[in-house]
């Protein structure tokens, strides 16, 4: 592969994100061979030692350093790359909530082919990368071919490349700010405002050990009873998937995934939920996690330890009673 | 306000398992169930809302074949104002870009305020929206899951980013936005309700109404082609726990007391 490759680094707060070291192992797949350079905005202090963190695992890094940049906004940082990126260029982006503002965009102004949520890549023919990709929400898999002969930008999906912890670079800092400011400050149509953090809800289910989630294959909210119900003979928190608090039964404090909590029970009890990576994204720790779903195939079930291929609506309510039997004997 | 919506024609992920055909060049399409995705659902009944607010119409787009015309219909029959297909032999095999070009010329042919995308659809990539922004040089917002009209050259948007958390922009209009699903509760749709816009007009307009090289768009542009369909080889999973239903009971019984998942 003769084109650059580049990976935008996320980080807050001075906390490098899991996905810089991510992607150079996915780098490392696209060719083994090849020189990552990292790209990193942000404002002083702060993106100096986070510079020189990533200097550690990146042969080279750019650094773009304006006050502008202390909140990266991807309208912004999108004009400011388009100015500093070689127009061939692979661009690496995590698939997360700011890959997804950046990176389609980027791809347009670069005139680069888009790739988005690869999962894995097996090699370049002939100009044309054949990457791993899912659809259906992971149902089934697909091979596809990208043509990178202009560059491409490429998005991965967190977790799904095994991190390069070799951290055996001491990569050059490279300040690319003057280069990136040149002409007018871009992404004026659209501005930052502020974050409204999460309400905190009644129950705190990041601090829960036993936790009963529920999915869509709740099917009305009827049914809702039978999770609180299962929750309370166990003594565990009920819990959700996205679905679930889409349809307004549950506060979006107790959904667990990526746009929701992070959690890090001992036992989690996945009951009606098929397995969305976003979902699993947000189940931390090594929980002993039970499956109960009517799919055979749901995702779910390659994540979880036990599994009982059934209707909830059916099983759950057995499963309760019998745990009520037995404490009341 | 002038609202366009894009959406798309899938298969219900919640009406059927996703599996795939023999030979791996498609999914297992016989017996599926279509509806409109998902997220685009949402963005529809935002877009009602907004119209009922601050007055304007909403138009609902989609790139498909002549069955696509089904879900252009019941978004219609939601309250969207007016529906267009956009459907020739030579968008098949369009990637993103292919299909953001194509809605790009039919914007162009328009007036529009505000264009709405789900967030996602069946495929997980969610790029449309994005691209057709930068093709047209308006600002764009993904993962929107509030909206607030300010006025008529601005609104107020909040993004869903990680932990629960939200960012609030204030954008320009004409803008892009992609909607994340939750940010209302869609109306229901009846058969009368279909029933009543059944006989309503959806112009069906191909690269000569629109202006585009066939060459640009369809298999020909495509710079991204699907190769096959497989199931990964799977690790050994969950281990399935079988029998009668109360042996499954007292096998998980056993597991939860093991684990400490019964207090």
């Amino acid at each position: 592969m003769s084109q650059q490759v580049f990976a935008y680094i996320i980080h807050k707060d001075g906390v490098v994100d899991d996905t810089a070291l991510e992607m150079i192992a996915a780098a490392g797949k696209l060719d083994p061979d090849a020189l990552v350079t990292a790209v990193v905005a942000g404002i002083g202090a702060e993106l100096n030692a986070v510079c020189d963190e990533v200097a550690s695992s990146f042969v080279e890094v750019w650094k773009i350093n304006n006050e502008a940049l202390a909140y990266v906004d991807a309208e912004v940082l999108r004009g400011l790359l388009v100015r500093i990126l070689p127009k061939d260029s692979i661009v690496l982006v995590p698939h997360d909530h700011f890959g997804m503002d950046l990176a389609p965009g980027l791809s347009i102004k670069l005139e680069t082919a888009y790739l988005p949520d690869a999962i894995g890549f097996e090699g370049i023919e002939d100009e044309k990368l054949k990457v791993v990709r899912e659809e259906y929400s992971g149902q089934v898999s697909t091979h596809v071919l990208c043509d990178i002969s202009n560059g491409a930008v490429i998005t991965t999906r967190p977790g799904a490349f095994k991190a390069d912890e070799s951290k055996s670079a001491s990569g050059k800092i490279v300040d690319k700010t003057g280069e990136a400011m040149e002409g007018d400050f871009p992404g004026g149509a659209r501005r930052f405002l502020e974050v409204v953090e999460a309400e905190v809800g009644d129950v705190d289910i990041t601090k829960s050990d036993i936790l009963v989630s529920v999915g869509r294959g709740i099917d009305d909210e009827d049914n809702m009873e039978i999770i609180f119900d299962l929750a309370q003979a166990i003594g565990g928190d009920v819990s959700c998937s996205r679905p679930i608090v889409d349809a307004k039964w549950l506060e979006k404090s107790r959904q667990v995934g990526t746009s929701g909590q992070t959690v890090k029970p001992k036992v989690y009890l996945a009951l009606g939920i098929s397995g969305s990576f976003q979902h699993l994204g947000g189940i931390k720790g090594a929980p002993f996690v039970v499956a109960i779903n009517k799919n055979p195939k749901a995702p779910i079930f390659q994540f979880a330890d036990v599994g009982i291929v059934d209707d909830i609506l059916d099983f759950v309510p057995e499963l309760t009673d019998r745990i009520n039997d037995l404490k009341s004997s | 306000m002038e609202i366009l919506v894009c959406v798309k024609r899938v298969p219900d992920t919640s009406e059927n398992e996703i599996e795939v055909n023999r030979d791996g060049t498609d999914i297992e399409r016989d017996d599926l169930v279509y509806s409109v995705n998902e997220w685009d659902n949402y963005a529809v009944e935002e877009a009602i809302q907004i119209r009922d607010k601050v007055g304007g119409s909403v138009t609902v787009v989609s790139v498909g074949d002549e069955e696509a015309e089904e879900v252009v219909r019941r978004e219609m029959a939601m309250g969207a104002d007016k529906g267009i297909l956009l459907s020739d032999d030579t968008f098949e095999g369009s990637d993103g870009k292919g299909v953001a070009s194509i809605i790009k010329a039919e914007v162009e042919k328009g007036n529009y305020d505000l264009i709405m995308t789900g967030a996602q659809a069946d495929e997980g990539a969610g790029q449309v929206g994005g691209m057709l922004a930068a093709m047209l040089d308006w600002p764009y917002a993904s993962l929107v899951n509030l909206i607030e009209i300010v006025d008529d050259k601005k609104i107020k948007v909040g993004r869903e980013i990680a932990g629960g958390n939200q960012e609030i922009y204030e954008i320009d209009l004409p803008c892009v936005l992609s909607i994340q699903t939750g940010i209302n509760e869609p109306r229901y749709v009846g058969i009368r309700g279909i029933r009543k816009v059944a006989s309503m007009e959806i112009p069906v307009h191909g690269t000569s109404e629109l202006g585009i090289d066939p060459e640009s768009v369809g298999k020909s542009g495509a710079k991204v082609k699907r190769l096959d369909y497989f199931v990964p080889e799977l690790g050994e999973g969950a281990e399935i726990l079988e029998g009668s239903a109360d042996e499954i009971i007292d096998k998980l019984i056993e597991f939860l007391k093991a684990k400490g998942g019964i207090k």
